[in-house]
């Protein structure tokens, strides 16, 4: 059965289209990716999925369970951690804990209230006031809060924003963790490295229409060969080597320059022809594909 | 029910934290209101025969500090969640309809009740009060309690600011409970002023209230009792109907 089905949503606030048409079906288990830049509708459809906004048209379950009629199994089962950095004033990091164990229904849950506290690193502020924490600790809190009640499906809706390296590192060592165990993990974020190391399956969203679907190494392979980017000192890029100029080139430095490659044997013919019109190389960098060239692809693609 | 005993534990804690504000407060308000008209009414004014001024008030007084915290106790954790954004905690949950409403229409008569008994304890000092019909003093304070506990939280569904909720409670809660005879018997108005004030539910809840201490009314307390209980349930409803639907909580 789908970790989440996800079946034409259609969804929009007063004049803008926010989603109009999404399906998507994430297996259990996955590590999923949900990308796209600002304002493309990854919010609102993790909002949709938890049961925050409700979608005009089309319908979600998680785990069998519609998100709508069928609301109570179906938010048992999924842990989100929002985007907005919210907190109740009222309250320690340990009261917090254990009332959002209790909405899900759990009284005795200190043992694993600890060892998530112990994973993210908040052992030492477990009595510390809500109020009194940094913007990373109460990230951390978040991202504890939609852990309580173990969800077999974990939404993070852009978790590392804004987070320094450190938190990063816990957070994806033990959600990655988590995914191993057999939780489906659905992320969103910005930062393509972290998605590209993580996600083995990425949805791309823009102006609320998925654009692209795939693993995350056959997105990469869309992007033959590898990219030879060369700063010279002096002189200009010959005409013969215009044509394997790469798109992203207009947005560099003039006299910087990124060439298509298909393999390194190409290198050496492109250094010749540079010598022999006389520019002078200042540096030089040979770079693989990654998912942030996709991702300019596929978004600048469509326009 | 463990959802619902955490969201009303919490609902309660949330109150009880800040108790300076949402229970000495008003204590001391319903205090002066007492020192105040008391002391220039006492000699002027007799509503009941043989029933002294400041007595007639008090259960008024009391009656009055029940509603208006009730009211504020779900209104105000409503809005605050809703602005500072932590209503997702208690949204991502999977707690049922009626698990939310009664969690915070609970808390709210337990503030209700904290308040009118403080109330109660610190004014009764002022008069000799007698106890005709404790039961309907009871049954007077829950129900108003939960009323006004229910209003609250339609009103903190409906407002998305502060404002809107002040306004609601100066312009609606407020004039409804200072004209429903905390501070007069309705049979001093003049015949059109009584007649408005039969349509005011806050009426009849207060006279209700104030009968269980001196077995005299405006209105039969059974009459009272099922005009106050037919306006609960259909703010019951109303409120019951808004969480399912989703009403500016669920966009």
């Amino acid at each position: 059965m789908a970790a989440i089905q996800i079946s034409q949503v259609e969804k929009s606030y007063k004049t803008l289209k926010a989603l109009s048409g999404v399906s998507l079906t994430i297996e259990e288990g996955e590590f999923f990716g949900l990308l796209g830049p600002n304002g493309a509708g990854k919010t609102t459809l993790i909002s949709i999925i938890a049961g925050l906004n409700r979608a005009d048209a089309g319908r979600v379950t998680i785990h069998g369970h519609d998100v709508v009629r069928d609301y109570r199994a179906a938010r048992q089962r999924l842990g989100v951690v929002p985007q907005e950095l919210v907190f109740d004033p009222f309250f320690t990091v340990r009261e917090t804990l254990r009332m959002q164990s209790g909405y899900f229904g759990l009284k005795k849950n200190d043992q694993w209230i600890d060892e998530v506290m112990h994973n993210l690193d908040l052992t030492s502020k477990a009595d510390t006031n809500m109020r009194a924490l940094s913007g990373g600790m109460k990230r951390r809190v978040l991202v504890a809060q939609a852990l309580v009640h173990k969800p077999p499906v974990i939404v993070l809706d852009e978790p590392t924003a804004g987070v320094d390296v450190e938190l990063r590192q816990t957070l994806w060592k033990f959600v990655s963790r988590l995914n191993r165990e057999g939780h489906t993990v659905v992320l969103t974020t910005h930062y393509l490295e972290e998605a590209q190391a993580l996600c083995n399956r990425i949805a791309m969203l823009k102006a609320g229409k998925v654009v692209a679907l795939d693993s995350t190494s056959a997105l990469i392979k869309r992007i033959s060969g590898s990219q030879l980017v060369l700063r010279l000192a002096r002189g200009s890029l010959p005409m013969a080597l215009q044509s394997a100029l790469t798109q992203s080139d207009a947005d560099q430095a003039e006299n910087e320059f990124t060439l298509r490659v298909n393999d390194y044997a190409e290198v050496e013919p492109i250094l010749a022809i540079l010598r022999e019109s006389g520019a002078v190389i200042e540096d030089m960098q040979l770079k693989q594909a990654d998912l942030e060239d996709v991702f300019i692809q596929i978004m600048g693609g469509e326009k | 029910m463990i959802g619902f005993q955490t969201l009303l534990y919490k609902e309660v804690l949330r109150f009880w934290k800040v108790a300076t504000q949402t229970i000495t407060a008003p204590i001391m308000t319903a205090m002066l209101y007492l020192l105040i008209f008391g002391h220039v009414l006492e000699a002027h004014v007799q509503v009941y025969p043989g029933v002294r001024y400041t007595a007639f008030l008090i259960p008024g007084l009391v009656m009055m500090s029940v509603l208006q915290n009730a009211f504020a106790n779900t209104s105000s954790s409503l809005i605050q969640s809703k602005i500072t954004g932590n209503l997702v905690f208690v949204l991502l949950p999977p707690l049922s309809h009626w698990t939310l409403f009664s969690a915070y229409v609970l808390a709210a008569v337990v503030r209700g009740l904290a308040v009118g008994a403080g109330v109660f304890i610190i004014t009764a000092w002022f008069a000799n009060l007698s106890f005709v019909a404790p039961i309907w003093i009871l049954i007077f304070a829950l129900l108003g309690a939960s009323m006004l506990g229910t209003m609250g939280l339609i009103a903190g569904i409906w407002a998305e600011k502060f404002d809107q909720l002040a306004a609601f409670q100066n312009f609606l809660i407020m004039p409804a409970t200072f004209l429903s005879g905390v501070f007069y018997s309705i049979h001093s108005l003049p015949p059109f002023w009584q007649a408005v004030s039969r349509f005011n539910p806050f009426f009849y809840m207060i006279d209700g209230f104030r009968y269980g201490f001196f077995g005299q009314s405006d209105v039969n307390p059974l009459v009272s009792v099922s005009i106050v209980s037919v306006f609960f349930f259909a703010l019951v409803a109303l409120a019951i109907s808004l969480l399912k639907s989703g009403y500016k909580l669920r966009h």
